[in-house]
């Protein structure tokens, strides 16, 4: 098997810089739940719906990270599913996680917008940080922690609404005020799905084929302006040209948000992710980091030889 | 390639059938004969009744759905049953439906999942099967004694008997809601808190929207079987035989009053041999009510099925 390289245009180089440093030229994003009047306008969107840039400064420009996980285990009941796994995740970067079936992966995302906490006898040691705030402390409310990290699934999930009412859901929830339809129509298109969509919003979501409900699934996401987008597998149930479709669309959003994909697909995370974090299962069955580093190393000079053979598809 | 090889016809030897599956024949045709005994039951008693009572509308007209009680027969009407049956599925409406969904929206997506819950869900479902006259018999000891302690007359009205079948059917209505909810796919539940939505919104924006129509077909249709309910009628109550009411509200919430199966139960019983036909005629209205229940239900559940 030959493993695809990843385009060296699309992975600048950057380094990691001092975590503290980096992210104290990030907007002050995050505050105390009290605020939330104030935390769910971070994006300055004007009046017209016209999202104001969410940096001054450009992606290229090495940003630090926004999502820190140390030391993180999570139990299912008395069955630890990941151990002690420390990630940095990059500002408006793409990270892949990777990995055998059943090493922790989704596990490891629904942990950093709290979708675990829907399921009973779960439970997470160390600690996850947005912005340097651990998202576990117990005065944080998970609702809040999911309307700034938004989640696309492993299959299309639109709501049995209009296409409109889909992607209008998390706006009028958290009581958004404003242009309702603008927000919609910019939502759509920075989904890569409004011209095929434009002319039929008051259809149901369902009606979509199955890469056109995930595109919709996307851009239900990032009505909320969520700074973060974690994707499980969003591509698993479609075919190779939406999954392309899908691909390009990430790299579009990666200008604006931060994304977390988990994939099974090594092509799709060499092709479209710029970090790619390669876990596998330990004989505790618990997964763990193997190793991390910048797509194109992790491709092409992996340090670890677990990660060549995983790479090269000589197992899992 | 092997066709080329074969001798034309040996291929289409092969695939002709060689056995008969007569046990596959023997429980199709089983399958077909239970359908159609359960059809043919049913209709030689539809059409039996339609036979004997049809002859009442079409001497009396609509007159023996105004008519009072009488104890002679060519003056006896349904009036007051109508009026009972009617006030009952008010009652019923009012009292099982909202408890039994809000319990069943608690149970499902609120309740955890403890030993307890599992308990409560077990004692709803077991409630479901135990029969109907031990319901009459608690309505007796708990809302007819309640009502005669408030000096509502001698505590047997409509309202006690609404009390009475609503908690009857309320086992009924929670687990047909409870199964609708249930059928909602976790995807959209993880959709919505995905979002960002609260429990609170997740359940009221898309939840209680997708389980809807499942909900509702559920309930009228227990709703449907309490209207049939006879002995929990009469243990707490319900009239047997004729009486007189003004037809004020005051009288018809606190003073006697029958329902449908009752009068059914009451004319079938009585000696003289035209109480035959009436007995037939109430029977033809008391399906006509039930079966305008399951057709609405029906209606409900094909206008707002969703699918997944």
């Amino acid at each position: 098997m030959v493993t695809a390289r990843p385009d060296p245009t699309d992975n600048p180089t950057h380094d990691q810089g001092d975590p503290m440093s980096t992210t104290l030229r990030q907007p002050p994003i995050v505050e105390p739940p009290p605020q939330r009047a104030v935390t769910l306008d971070v994006t300055g969107r004007g009046p017209a719906g016209e999202p104001a840039p969410r940096s001054a400064e450009s992606p290229e420009a090495a940003p630090g990270p926004i999502i820190e996980l140390k030391d993180v285990s999570f139990y299912y009941g008395s069955f630890r599913a990941v151990k002690e796994i420390s990630i940095d995740i990059a500002t408006n970067r793409i990270t892949a996680l990777i990995g055998p079936s059943g090493c922790g992966k989704s596990t490891l995302l629904r942990a950093i917008n709290r979708m675990n906490d829907l399921i009973p006898g779960t439970r997470l040691e160390g600690s996850v940080l947005y912005h340097d705030e651990d998202l576990y402390a117990s005065y944080v409310d998970p609702v809040e922690v999911r309307r700034r990290i938004g989640m696309v699934f492993q299959k299309p999930n639109p709501f049995p609404k209009s296409i409109f009412d889909n992607v209008a859901f998390g706006p009028r929830i958290t009581g958004f005020k404003g242009d309702l339809a603008g927000l919609v129509e910019d939502s759509l298109r920075r989904a890569a799905i409004w011209d095929e969509v434009k002319d039929k919003l008051q259809q149901s979501g369902l009606s979509l084929s199955g890469g056109q409900q995930q595109r919709l699934c996307i851009a239900r996401a990032i009505a909320t302006e969520p700074e973060i987008i974690l994707m499980d597998e969003p591509c698993s149930a479609l075919d190779p040209r939406a999954t392309l479709q899908i691909e390009e669309l990430m790299t579009e959003l990666k200008q604006r948000y931060t994304i977390i994909i988990v994939t099974h697909n090594m092509q799709q995370a060499a092709r479209t992710s710029d970090r790619t974090v390669f876990l596998n299962m330990a004989e505790d069955r618990a997964g763990y980091v193997v190793e991390q580093s910048d797509t194109i190393q992790i491709f092409t000079n992996p340090k670890n030889q677990l990660t060549e053979d995983y790479v090269s598809g000589r197992f899992g | 390639m092997t066709a080329a090889s074969v001798a034309a016809g040996t291929v289409r030897g092969t695939l002709r059938a060689t056995r008969r599956d007569y046990a596959g024949l023997v429980f199709a045709g089983l399958l077909l004969l239970s359908l159609l005994f359960t059809l043919a039951v049913l209709g030689i008693l539809i059409s039996d009744q339609l036979a004997r009572g049809l002859p009442v509308f079409a001497e009396r007209g609509t007159d023996v759905l105004t008519s009072s009680l009488s104890s002679r027969p060519s003056q006896a009407g349904l009036a007051q049953g109508i009026i009972g049956t009617a006030l009952l599925a008010v009652m019923v409406s009012l009292l099982a439906f909202p408890l039994g969904i809000l319990t069943a929206i608690y149970l499902e997506e609120y309740a955890p999942a403890n030993r307890f819950t599992r308990f409560f869900d077990i004692n709803i479902r077991n409630l479901a099967g135990v029969p109907s006259v031990v319901y009459g018999l608690l309505g007796l000891a708990v809302f007819v004694g309640f009502f005669r302690g408030l000096d509502v007359g001698n505590g047997r009205n409509v309202l006690t008997g609404g009390l009475t079948l609503a908690v009857l059917i309320l086992p009924l209505v929670i687990i047909t809601a409870a199964e609708a909810i249930r059928a909602v796919p976790n995807a959209i539940r993880e959709a919505g808190f995905g979002l960002g939505a609260s429990r609170w919104q997740v359940v009221r924006k898309l939840i209680i929207p997708a389980a809807a129509p499942g909900i509702l077909t559920g309930t009228v249709l227990a709703l449907s079987r309490a209207l049939g309910e006879t002995a929990p009628i009469i243990l707490v109550g319900g009239i047997l035989g004729s009486f007189s009411g003004s037809g004020s509200f005051v009288d018809l919430t606190t003073g006697p009053y029958t329902v449908l199966p009752l009068i059914t139960f009451d004319w079938a019983r009585k000696p003289q041999e035209e109480f035959r036909a009436l007995t037939s005629a109430a029977i033809i209205v008391l399906l006509a009510v039930t079966l305008l229940a399951n057709t609405f239900a029906i209606y409900l559940r094909n206008r707002y099925d969703r699918k997944w």
